[in-house]
């Protein structure tokens, strides 16, 4: 498409041909109805003068005679500026007056009529147009008083250039300012679709040119900026946990591949070959729970779990991993303990339970306290305390919060919210085995509920919450009875 | 009749309807090897007209299928009044996905991909339902006894404690005696979960439940079965 083409193209462009056309008819009218009045208060103001004229010339005639009349119009005539006289015998033959020729069969008729004529003294031939009237005078002579119409003619003509040049002016003040707005917005969608251009061919960084006028245009600049930017986030974020995919994932299958290379690459004992099959099997098991884990989050994150939610209270749930986990806990040397008060939820008790066990199986493995180098400069003694794990269920204000503490080192404020990403393993626990997933499921898992993981400092240690509404029927039930209270 | 009575029956029949080629020969081909008849139906229609006509112990249904789908042929064969345990595969693996299979009739379900052990096990168990009734009052392996009733265990002449959570493992270790239990299935059956744990917390349950039930008799009966769970019996079988 060429350049002008597209600029004729434009809203702009065309909204312009639209008023353009509209205020030209609006002028027209104007004009119109302008030159109508004129013409009409001319001929009004025509027929009044004849008209008392007339009356004058015919009052002489009857009172003073035919030589009166004569010399009357002659000297009438012969005035500079003059109106039309004629006077005609009865058979035709003009006596008197200053009309030299006439449009044939105007005297036969009497009344107003418009007609062509020639003035007497003229030199030229020209015709002009006049507005007559002629009378019957007794003894048959007709006379008749008019006036050239020139005047009228010329007034038209002005108001007809006046029209021509208004209609020309309106129309080239209106197609150059239209082409004028049409290039400017032109310029800026250009601008515009450009960054779009640059940005679909791969560089989400680009953002598109705000104004500083804060019109529409900048509006819409600006809100597509914040999509971009919402886009580029999630984009990031995207690319994070592919490259995490592709490295928390990538890493475990080399080791699996490897591993089945090897044993075929050594000629080994049986034995040695089923080692190696389980060891496989072992990986690929692994391989396997990170899948899981990954599309749980996603199923969480999409909020495809919301149709399987029931009533339950968060305070049972609290006790059943605790009483799944006491004896891990015990083995890794800590204590697990239970501290609960009702706490009402209307979710997924499944997923519940397990963001719950994800935080507790995190406190068992991270959560033992600083070497015991740190605790010696301290001067503190590791105690049994130290090791202890809770779980705390219980309701505060409408909000249901299920959480873990522990004295392990604890996260790093400035870590937590990036320690709740997809795969994240904070430098020290990369030696640890785990999937990074624990703590995104369980924060997935809160978002479901339209609550939040809340990770903060349990002085020492770790404290990670499940911050959960509660279930809204419960909140009910609590107000009800001040209501009762009220009406007794 | 007790538990050790109830040996694996011979001759299982088994009916595998999955349209994947592949994984149903392995699966056709794997439970052979184990001494079971196995069938392949390759879709949904056929595995209807099997499953109906077929005097099969087991069905291995996958949940999609061409012709007729997995919980649809379920729903058919269980308004025929067709009540052989079914054992739904498939590779939607949500807690919700498992729920609406075994509403629409299933008996258990489990996600791709699955170990052949965990499929097994869960198939020996879901037959044993067909074989006999397996709601005794007592329960025995070797000098081993478990009373539901009064929650009492013994062994030989000791009284043993357990924890009510101890004693509902042994419950269904010993329900199942003689076969194969995994430890996802003592995970939804014992404790009602039906998530993978990232830890070995079930192992350490056993490993507690072993110490009061095995430790200091000559003869342990809770035996661990490498790459598939635990299975409690009577050492000789």
């Amino acid at each position: 498409m060429t350049a002008f083409g597209k600029l004729i193209r434009t809203t702009a462009f065309r909204l312009t041909l639209v008023y353009l056309l509209l205020f030209a008819l609006f002028a027209a009218s104007l004009l119109a109805y302008f030159a109508w009045n004129t013409r009409r208060m001319i001929t009004e103001q025509i027929t009044t003068t004849v008209n008392t004229e007339i009356g004058e010339v015919t009052g002489i005639y009857d009172r003073r005679g035919l030589r009166l009349l004569f010399n009357t119009i002659q000297s009438r005539a012969l005035r500079p500026g003059a109106n039309l006289y004629l006077v005609t015998t009865p058979s035709g033959e003009a006596i008197a007056g200053n009309v030299g020729a006439l449009a044939p069969g105007v005297m036969g008729t009497t009344g107003w009529s418009e007609t062509a004529y020639r003035r007497m003294d003229e030199q030229d031939n020209a015709y002009h147009r006049a507005l007559v009237n002629v009378t019957e005078l007794s003894g048959g002579f007709r006379l008749l008083i008019g006036r050239d119409l020139e005047e009228r003619r010329r007034l038209f003509g002005i108001v007809a250039k006046a029209a021509q040049w208004s209609i020309l002016v309106v129309v080239v003040l209106g197609i150059g300012g239209g082409i004028f707005v049409a290039r400017r917005v032109l310029q800026r969608i250009d601008a515009m679709t450009g960054t779009a251009q640059r940005i679909m061919a791969g560089d989400l960084s680009g953002r598109l040119p705000v104004g500083r006028s804060g019109d529409e245009l900048d509006r819409l600049a600006s809100n597509l900026n914040a999509m971009l930017e919402r886009i580029e986030a999630l984009m990031m974020g995207l690319k994070e946990v592919s490259d995490n995919i592709a490295h928390d994932l990538k890493t475990p299958l080399t080791r699996l591949r490897n591993r089945a290379e090897e044993a075929l690459a050594r000629s080994g004992s049986e034995a040695d070959y089923r080692a190696a099959l389980e060891r496989t099997i072992e990986e690929s098991d692994g391989l396997i729970r990170t899948f899981n884990a990954l599309l749980m989050i996603a199923r969480a994150e999409s909020g495809q779990a919301r149709g399987n939610m029931d009533d339950f209270d968060a305070a049972d749930v609290a006790e059943g991993i605790h009483e799944l986990y006491e004896p891990l806990a015990e083995d890794g040397g800590m204590t697990l303990r239970l501290k609960t008060a009702p706490a009402p939820l209307h979710g997924n008790r499944e997923l519940i339970g397990q963001a719950l066990a994800n935080l507790v199986e995190n406190a068992i493995k991270y959560g033992n306290p600083p070497e015991a180098k740190t605790a010696e400069t301290k001067g503190a003694v590791v105690s049994l305390d130290a090791r202890q794990i809770l779980i705390d269920a219980r309701l505060e204000g409408d909000q249901v919060l299920l959480s873990v503490s522990d004295h392990g080192p604890g996260i790093p404020e400035s870590e937590r919210k990036h320690a709740m990403e997809r795969f994240v393993r904070l430098d020290s626990s990369r030696s640890l085995p785990g999937s990074g997933l624990g703590l995104s499921l369980a924060s997935a898992v809160a978002t479901l509920h339209n609550g939040e993981l809340r990770l903060g400092d349990a002085h020492p240690g770790l404290v990670a919450t499940l911050v959960i509404p509660a279930r809204a029927s419960e909140r009910l039930a609590v107000q009800t009875p001040d209501v009762s209270q009220k009406v007794a | 009749m007790t538990a050790t009575a109830q040996a694996v029956a011979p001759q299982m029949r088994i009916l595998i309807i999955e349209d994947d080629r592949e994984s149903a020969d392995y699966l056709v081909k794997a439970f052979r090897e184990v001494g079971y008849v196995a069938d392949l139906a390759g879709d949904g229609e056929q595995g209807l007209a099997m499953a109906e006509s077929g005097d099969y112990d087991v069905l291995v249904v996958d949940r999609m299928l061409p012709k007729r789908d997995g919980l649809s042929l379920i729903g058919a064969l269980r308004d025929k009044g067709n009540r052989t345990p079914v054992l739904i595969l498939s590779a939607l693996g949500q807690v919700d996905d498992r729920i609406k299979g075994l509403r629409a009739g299933g008996d258990d379900y489990l996600p791709k991909p699955y170990s052949f052990a965990e499929l097994l096990a869960r198939v020996e168990v879901l037959s044993r339902r067909n074989v006999g009734p397996a709601e005794e009052t007592t329960y025995r392996v070797g000098d081993l006894e478990l009373d539901r009733l009064s929650h009492r265990v013994a062994r030989g002449k000791d009284e043993l404690t357990l924890q009510p959570r101890e004693f509902r493992l042994l419950e269904y270790l010993m329900k199942h005696a003689g076969q194969v239990v995994t430890r996802t299935m003592l995970l939804e059956n014992v404790w009602d979960y039906h998530f993978d744990p990232q830890t070995n917390v079930i192992d350490v349950h056993i490993s507690r439940l072993r110490s009061k039930i095995d430790k200091g008799f000559e003869r342990p009966l809770l035996h661990t079965i490498r790459g598939a769970g635990y299975m409690i019996r009577d050492g000789i079988r």
